[in-house]
C-alpha cells in the first residue's frame, strides 16, 4: 500500500505562513506532528524525534551495538571515538547485542519516560544485520512497549526490508543526501558491494539507487520513513529541494534537512578541507525551500549514537556497563510503572495542547491577526525555555534558544539554536569569543529574545546587536507570548515592511 | 602467504564476517589475522574482502608488510591534511589541558 501524500497546507482554511508553513501547525505545541494523517500521529506521537513538545517529556536512547559501515563519508571520520564529542556516529564504548539488552532494560527502568530505542550506529546498523537484529529481537520479546526505530545510509536496506518488517519497527530513517551520482560522487568517496570496494561515481550511483529502492519497498509495507539530509553548502544544498521532492513522491513521511558538523579537529575530510557548515539562516531558508513540498523536521539534535535520556541531554554515563552490572532491577514492575507514566504524559501534553489551541483561537480573535488583514514582516524572536512550552529559562543559563518566527499568519517554531550558557562561559574564554559574544552571534537575524529574567550585563550589547531582550513573558506559554510582543511591535510601527518591499508595493 | 592487521585498526567489526576461511579473530587491542588459515580470498574472490571493506589506510599489510589501502586512498585526506588534522587535535588537547589546571 502507498502512503498517502502529505501536504503540508491542511484543508481546513487556514492561512498559509511563508514557506508553506500553515500557521497552526508548524508553531503549534504538536508543531510538525498537526500535518500528519491520524494514523501516522498515532505512531509517533510519544516517539521525543518527532515533536518539539514530545521531546522534553519522552525519553530515548541509542545503542551502540553496529560498528561496521559499508561506506565512507566525508563528514565521517571512522577513528574518532571522544566521550567530549557529541554528534552523530561517535560512541564512547561499542556493545554487544546481549550487553545492549541489559543497557537498555535498566534505562528503561530507570528512566521510565524513555519510550524508544534506536539503533543508529557507530557505523551503519544494517552493514551489521546480525548484531543489529539479535538486539531487537531479544528486545521484542522482553520490552514489548518500547518502540524500535533504525537509521541507515540505504546501502543493504533492500536485502533487510523483510527482517525489519518482522519486528516492532515502525519507523526506518534513510540518509539520503543526493539523487544525484555527480553530487553523491562529492559526499562518498567509496561504497563496499558485492565483495569489492566500488570508489567515486560510480559507487555514489550504486547507493542512490538502493536507497531510492529501500524507500519504496518500506513504505509500500507500510513502515514509516523518515529521510535525513545533511546540508552541504556548495555541494547539496541547491539539490536538497529535488530531494525533498523525490522522497515525497516515495512516500517518505517526514524530512529532516541538518546542518554539516565540519571542524578541522574531527578529523574528516570536509573538517580538514575547511568546507563550511551551512549559517542558521542558509539552513532555514533551505527548510522553507523544502517544506512547501514535504513535511520538515525543526528541532533535531542530531544525537551521539549512543545517547541516553531527554533530547538534548545525555545520561549515557550513569549506564556505562559496569554500573549496569550493579543494578537490581524488577523488569515486570518497571514496565508497569512505564506504561503509568507514558499515559501521565500523553495526558498532560493532551491538556496542554489543548489550552494552546485555545489560547491561540483567542489570540487571532482579538488581536485581528487574520489572513486578509495586511501583511506585516516576519520577525524572528528566540526564547529560552527548559520545557512544558513556557518561558521558563534564565537568560544566562540557557544552553540553547528556540527560535519562532512570528508573522501576520501566525507563530511557527523555525528551530533551536546551541550556545555556551552565558552565566558558565565566564567574561573570557582565552583568545576565543567569549560567552556573549557566542550567544549574540547564534542569535544574528533575531530581534527579541525572551527569558524567564535577563540580567543587567548582557542587556546593552544585545540592544547594540538589535537584539530587544525582554524578561516581562516569564512563566507564559512561548506563542501566547511571542504573538504577545508581535501585537506590540505592530502597535508601535515596527513593523510596516522594509524599504525595498516597499518599492516592490509601490 | 598471509595479511596481518596492524594496531591502527579500529575494531569495527566490518571484515570479521567477510572473510571466507574465518581467519580474522577480535582480540585486544585489535582484530587479527590467523596466518595459516588467511588465504588472501584466493579462489574466492577478486580482492582481499578485509581490505576491500576496511575504512582506516595502512590498517591491512600484505605478506611483504605493504600498507593494501593506501594514505589518502581511502579518504581523500592527504599527508598535509591528515598534519594539519594532527595539529588541530595537539592544540584541542593543550586547550583542554590548560583549562584543567587553571
Amino acid at each position: 500500500m502507498d502512503l498517502p501524500v502529505i501536504n503540508s497546507i491542511p484543508s481546513s482554511g487556514e492561512p498559509a505562513a511563508g514557506g508553506g508553513c500553515a500557521s497552526h501547525s508548524c508553531g503549534s505545541t504538536d508543531d510538525q506532528l498537526d500535518h500528519l494523517p491520524e494514523h501516522i500521529r498515532a505512531k509517533v506521537h510519544n516517539h521525543p524525534c518527532y515533536s518539539e513538545q514530545a521531546h522534553h517529556y519522552f525519553a530515548r536512547m541509542h545503542v551502540a551495538v553496529a560498528p561496521a559501515c559499508n561506506i565512507q563519508c566525508h563528514y565521517c571520520n571512522r577513528k574518532y571515538d571522544c566521550s567530549n564529542e557529541s554528534r552523530p556516529g561517535v560512541v564512547s564504548e561499542v556493545l554487544t547485542p546481549e550487553q545492549a539488552v541489559k543497557k537498555v532494560m535498566a534505562v528503561a527502568a530507570n528512566i521510565p519516560q524513555m519510550t524508544v530505542l534506536g539503533i543508529a550506529g557507530p557505523g551503519d546498523p544494517l552493514a551489521n544485520p546480525e548484531r543489529t537484529f539479535a538486539t531487537f529481537r531479544e528486545l521484542s520479546e522482553k520490552a514489548p512497549d518500547i518502540k524500535l526505530c533504525v537509521s541507515t545510509n540505504g546501502l543493504a536496506l533492500p536485502e533487510s526490508v523483510e527482517e525489519l518488517s518482522k519486528h516492532n519497527i515502525d519507523h526506518v530513517t534513510i540518509t539520503i543526501n543526493c539523487v544525484d551520482p555527480d553530487v553523491g560522487a562529492q559526499i562518498y568517496p567509496w561504497v563496499f558491494w558485492k565483495n569489492k570496494r566500488i570508489m567515486g561515481r560510480e559507487g555514489a550511483a550504486i547507493l542512490i539507487e538502493q536507497q531510492q529502492k529501500g524507500l519504496e519497498m518500506l513504505t509500500a509495507r507500510g513502515i514509516l520513513v523518515k529521510v535525513n539530509s545533511v546540508m552541504i553548502p556548495g555541494v547539496n544544498d541547491k539539490h536538497l529541494a529535488e530531494v525533498s521532492k523525490v522522497v515525497k513522491s516515495k512516500g517518505a513521511f517526514l524530512h529532516n534537512v541538518m546542518p554539516l558538523i565540519a571542524e578541522p579537529e574531527h578529523g574528516t575530510f570536509y573538517g580538514l578541507m575547511g568546507q563550511p557548515s551551512p549559517t542558521h539562516e542558509e539552513l532555514q531558508a533551505l527548510q522553507d525551500a523544502c517544506s512547501g513540498d514535504m513535511n520538515m523536521m525543526r528541532h533535531c539534535r542530531q544525537c551521539r549514537a549512543d545517547a541516553v535520556g531527554l533530547l538534548g541531554e545525555d545520561r549515557g554515563l550513569e549506564f556505562t556497563m559496569d554500573k549496569i552490572e550493579d543494578m537490581e532491577i524488577d523488569y515486570a514492575a518497571a514496565m508497569v510503572k512505564r506504561a503509568e507514566v507514558h499515559a501521565q504524559i500523553a495526558k498532560e501534553l493532551e491538556e496542554k495542547d489543548n489550552k494552546a489551541r485555545a489560547a491561540k483561537a483567542e489570540l487571532v480573535s482579538i488581536q485581528g491577526l487574520k489572513p486578509d488583514a495586511p501583511a506585516t514582516r516576519p520577525v524572528l524572536m528566540a526564547v529560552s525555555t527548559k520545557g512544558g512550552g513556557v518561558i521558563n529559562e534564565h537568560f544566562g543559563h540557557a544552553h540553547e534558544f528556540l527560535v519562532y518566527e512570528a508573522s501576520s499568519a501566525g507563530v511557527r517554531f523555525i528551530g533551536h539554536r546551541k550556545t555556551t550558557p552565558y552565566c558558565e562561559g565566564g567574561s573570557s574564554c582565552g583568545d576565543g569569543e567569549s560567552a556573549l559574544d557566542e550567544t549574540l552571534r547564534v542569535l544574528k537575524g533575531c530581534e527579541v529574545v525572551l527569558s524567564a529574567k535577563i540580567g543587567f550585563e548582557p542587556w546593552a550589547p544585545l540592544e547594540a546587536a538589535g537584539i530587544q531582550p525582554n524578561g516581562e513573558h516569564a512563566m507564559e506559554p512561548i506563542e501566547e507570548a511571542i504573538a504577545a510582543v508581535y501585537a506590540e511591535m505592530r502597535a508601535a510601527g515596527k513593523l510596516d515592511a522594509k524599504p525595498e518591499q516597499q518599492q516592490k508595493v509601490a | 602467504m598471509s595479511l596481518e592487521i596492524i594496531e591502527s585498526c579500529v575494531n569495527c567489526y566490518a571484515c570479521e564476517p567477510l572473510c571466507p576461511n574465518d581467519a580474522i579473530y577480535q582480540a585486544s587491542p585489535h582484530f587479527l589475522i590467523d596466518p595459516d588459515k588467511c588465504t588472501e580470498c584466493l579462489g574466492d574472490f577478486d580482492d582481499a574482502q578485509c581490505a576491500s571493506i576496511c575504512p582506516i589506510e595502512g590498517a591491512i599489510l600484505d605478506e611483504m608488510g605493504v600498507a593494501l589501502n593506501l594514505p589518502g586512498s581511502l579518504t581523500g585526506i592527504s599527508a598535509e591534511m591528515l598534519a594539519k588534522y594532527q595539529a588541530a587535535v595537539e592544540a584541542t588537547y593543550q586547550a583542554a589541558l590548560e583549562a584543567k589546571t587553571g
